[in-house]
C-alpha cells in the first residue's frame, strides 16, 4: 500500500531477533571440539532463551503479545519478560507513528522540492464524478495513526487495503454531493466531511484507526478541460475591468458636473443679490428724492430740468434753435449731413 | 544400550503423536476439525492451544477477521443509458465456517462466488437507475449558481431531485446479495462504491460539453460586463442631466425670484409719484444717451429757450 510513517519505516515488525543464523555459524565455528562443545551449546541455548524471553519496546510502540496464537497481553514502553520463542510471540505495534497515505497521486522523494510521481498514473484515483455530472481531479492525502492495536491486528486481514477503498468510497460520497464549482472552492468543507464519513467507516469495520487528518491537495477540471475554465477566469477579469473603467468615467464626469451646477446657482444667486440690491438702491434714491421733491415741488423740478440740460447741451454735436415764428428756414436743412458739411 | 535407544525411541514417537495432535490456532483465525475428509464437532473460534485426534484428525484453519473483496462489475449502462465505469469492494467475514467448509472450501472459491454474486446485482441496479442516482447520496443543495449548464436535459437532471441515491443503492445490492451468501456460511458486511466514472468515450463528450458549458459562461460575464458598463455610463447620462437641469432650474428659480422682487420694490418705490418718475428717469436718460452726434433742434417755445426770447413770463 501506499502508505509510510514518518520515518518511512514500515508499520509493522516482528519483535525478537532470529539466533538461528548465528547458532548455526558457531557451530560450525567450533566444529571438531570435543570437550567444550557442551558448555558452548549450554552457553547458547541460554543466549537463544535470553534473545527471545527479554524485550524492550520503544517509547512510540506498544507490545502486543500471544500465547499459542492467542492474545494475552499489549505491554507499554520498557524491558519485558515473555515466554521464549514458540510460546508466546510479541508484534510491536507502533502507536504514536502518523502514517500518510496519498490518492490522486504520490510523492516520491519528499524534500524541500518534493518529487511527485507523474500524475497521469493515478487517473482512476483522482477523476471523480461531481453532483452536477462534471468530471473533476481530486487529489487528497488521509493521515492516521493506529488506535487500537489489538482490532488493528485482528480485526481486519489488509487494514491499508481497507482504510484505502474506504477512502475512495467516503472522498467520492463527499464529492458526488457537490457542484464541481463546490469542489474547486470549498476543499475544506469537504475534506471535513470526508473525514467524518471515513472515520465512522472504519470504526464500522473495526480497524482499529484513528484519523489525523484528511486533506484535499489542489482540486481542478480534467486537464483537457482546463483552458476553458482559465478562459471564464480570464472572462470575470474582463468583466470587472470594463466595469470598473465606467465606474471611473463615472466619477471623474459626474462630481465635476455637480460642481457646474454649483457654479451656475452660485451665479443665479449672485445676479439675484445684484438685482434687488440695485432695486432698492434706486428705489431708496428714488424715495429719497421724492421726499425733498415734495416739499417744493416746482422750483426742485426746475433745478432738475436745467441741471440736466445743463449737463446735456455742452456734450451736443450740432445745436439748432428755431423760432416757430419765422417761416421758410426748415427747408435748407439738410438733416442727414454733419453740421460740418452744412457750412 | 539398547534399552537407551528404545527410550530414545519411544520419546520421539511420543513427541510426535502429541505434536500432531496439539495445534494453536491465532487469534485471526478459526479451525475446522475434520476425520477424513468430514468435519468433526463445532468448529474451533477461540485462539490458544487446542488438541485433536493425531494423524486422524486434520485441522483446516480459515480467517475468522474481515476480508476484503474487489468488485470488477465493469461498463454499465445506466437507465439513462450513459456507459460508466463501475468499481466497487466489499467487507465480508466467514460466519459459519462448517458450512463454508462444506461449500466453498477456500479462500478463493469464496472470492469466486463473491464475484458471481454481486457484480451481477451490482449490474442490475446500474442499469436499473439514473446516472444522478448513483452519483449523489443526498438531496443536499449544490451551488450551481455559475454552470451556464448548456444542455437542457442535463439541468433538468441534476435539478432533480434523487430518489434513491449512492449508499442506498448498495444497500440494495447488498439486501441482494447477502441471502445468497449465507448458504457459503459468508456473510457480508459492508459494499460499497468505489469509483464511478464516465468510460473514454462519454468522458470526451462530458469534457466537450464542459469546455462548451464554460465558454458559455464566459461569455455570459463578457457580456455581463459590457451590460454593467453600459449601465453605468446610462447612469452617469442621466446623473448628469439631472443634475444640469436641476442646476438650471435653481438658478432660473432664483433669478425670477430676485427679478420679481427688485419689480416690487421699484413699484412700491415708484407708485409714489409716476410723473415725477417719469421726470426723474427722462432727465437721467437725456444725460446719458445724447451725445456729440446728436443734433438738437430746439424751439424757443421750449422751456429751455424761452427766455433767449424773452425774460417775461408769458
Amino acid at each position: 500500500m501506499g502508505w509510510r510513517d514518518d520515518q518511512g519505516r514500515d508499520g509493522v515488525d516482528i519483535g525478537a531477533p532470529s539466533p538461528e543464523e548465528i547458532i548455526n555459524k558457531i557451530r560450525q565455528y567450533f566444529k571438531g571440539g570435543s570437550s567444550g562443545i557442551i558448555a558452548v551449546i549450554v552457553i547458547l541455548l541460554l543466549l537463544w532463551l535470553g534473545f527471545s524471553t527479554v524485550y524492550t519496546i520503544g517509547v512510540d510502540e506498544v507490545g502486543v503479545v500471544q500465547r499459542f496464537g492467542k492474545y494475552v497481553r499489549t505491554t507499554t514502553p520498557g524491558l519485558h519478560v515473555k515466554l521464549p520463542r514458540g510460546f508466546e510471540k510479541l508484534t510491536k505495534v507502533k502507536v504514536k507513528s502518523v502514517y500518510t497515505a496519498e490518492f490522486g497521486f504520490r510523492t516520491l522523494s519528499p524534500g524541500i522540492k518534493t518529487q511527485y510521481a507523474p500524475t497521469r498514473r493515478y487517473k482512476d484515483e483522482y477523476l471523480m464524478l461531481t453532483g452536477d455530472l462534471n468530471s473533476a481531479v481530486v487529489p487528497w492525502i488521509v493521515q492516521f495513526k493506529i488506535d487500537d492495536p489489538y482490532k488493528y491486528l485482528f480485526k481486519v486481514r489488509d487494514v491499508g487495503k481497507t482504510l484505502h477503498d474506504l477512502s475512495e468510497a467516503a472522498m467520492r460520497q463527499v464529492v458526488g454531493d457537490r457542484s464541481i464549482t463546490e469542489v474547486i472552492n470549498k476543499r475544506k468543507e469537504i475534506s471535513d466531511r470526508a473525514r467524518v464519513l471515513l472515520q465512522e467507516a472504519l470504526n464500522d469495520a473495526e480497524t482499529g484507526i484513528s484519523l489525523v487528518a484528511v486533506e484535499l491537495k489542489r482540486t481542478n477540471v480534467p486537464e483537457e478541460v482546463q483552458p476553458s475554465f482559465n478562459e471564464v477566469n480570464q472572462a470575470t477579469q474582463e468583466k470587472e475591468q470594463l466595469i470598473y473603467q465606467a465606474r471611473e468615467a463615472y466619477n471623474k464626469a459626474v462630481p465635476r458636473a455637480k460642481g457646474e451646477a454649483e457654479k451656475t446657482i452660485k451665479e443665479a444667486e449672485g445676479y439675484a443679490l445684484d438685482r434687488v440690491n440695485r432695486a432698492k438702491g434706486d428705489a431708496n434714491r428714488f424715495i429719497a428724492i421724492y421726499n425733498e421733491y415734495k416739499v417744493a415741488k416746482d422750483v426742485t423740478r426746475r433745478r432738475m430740468y436745467l441741471e440736466a440740460m445743463n449737463d446735456v447741451i455742452p456734450k451736443l454735436g450740432n445745436k439748432y434753435i428755431v423760432d416757430p415764428e419765422q417761416k421758410g428756414f426748415l427747408p435748407f436743412l439738410n438733416l442727414d449731413k454733419k453740421g460740418e458739411d452744412n457750412e | 544400550m539398547n534399552k537407551l535407544i528404545t527410550l530414545v525411541i519411544i520419546v520421539i514417537i511420543a513427541l510426535v503423536v502429541i505434536g500432531n495432535a496439539l495445534f494453536t490456532v491465532d487469534e485471526t483465525d478459526q479451525v475446522v476439525i475434520t476425520q477424513f475428509g468430514r468435519p468433526v464437532g463445532d468448529a474451533i473460534t477461540s485462539a490458544g492451544l487446542h488438541f485433536k485426534m493425531p494423524f486422524i484428525q486434520k485441522a483446516s484453519s480459515f480467517k475468522k477477521t474481515l476480508l476484503e473483496w474487489d468488485g470488477d462489475p465493469g461498463q454499465i449502462p445506466t437507465l439513462d443509458k450513459t456507459y460508466i465505469w463501475v468499481d466497487t469492494f466489499a467487507r465480508w467475514k466467514i460466519v459459519a465456517p462448517l458450512k463454508f467448509f462444506e461449500t466453498v472450501n477456500n479462500e478463493t472459491f469464496a472470492l469466486k462466488k463473491l464475484d458471481d454474486i454481486i457484480d451481477p446485482a451490482t449490474r442490475n441496479f446500474i442499469t436499473s437507475h439514473h446516472l444522478i442516482e448513483v452519483v449523489r447520496n443526498t438531496n443536499r443543495d449544490m451551488d450551481i449558481s455559475e454552470a451556464g449548464i448548456a444542455d437542457e436535459t442535463l439541468k433538468k437532471a441534476v435539478v432533480k431531485k434523487i430518489k434513491t441515491g449512492r449508499a442506498k443503492i448498495a444497500k440494495g445490492i447488498m439486501k441482494q446479495a447477502s441471502p445468497k451468501l449465507a448458504q457459503f456460511g459468508i456473510e457480508l458486511e459492508d459494499m460499497r462504491f468505489k469509483r464511478i466514472n464516465y468510460i473514454k468515450d462519454v468522458r470526451k463528450a462530458v469534457y466537450g460539453r464542459m469546455i462548451a458549458e464554460r465558454k458559455q459562461i464566459a461569455e455570459k460575464f463578457r457580456s455581463e460586463g459590457k451590460g454593467e458598463s453600459m449601465k453605468i455610463a446610462g447612469d452617469m447620462e442621466k446623473e448628469l442631466k439631472r443634475i444640469k437641469s436641476g442646476a438650471y432650474k435653481t438658478a432660473q428659480e432664483i433669478k425670477g425670484k430676485s427679478d420679481a422682487e427688485a419689480t416690487r420694490i421699484y413699484a412700491s418705490a415708484y407708485n409714489k409719484d409716476p410723473e415725477f418718475y417719469s421726470f426723474v428717469k427722462t432727465m437721467e436718460i437725456y444725460k446719458d444717451s445724447l451725445d456729440k452726434d446728436t443734433w438738437l433742434m430746439l424751439s424757443t417755445n421750449s422751456d429751455f429757450f424761452k427766455y433767449l426770447k424773452k425774460y417775461k413770463r408769458r
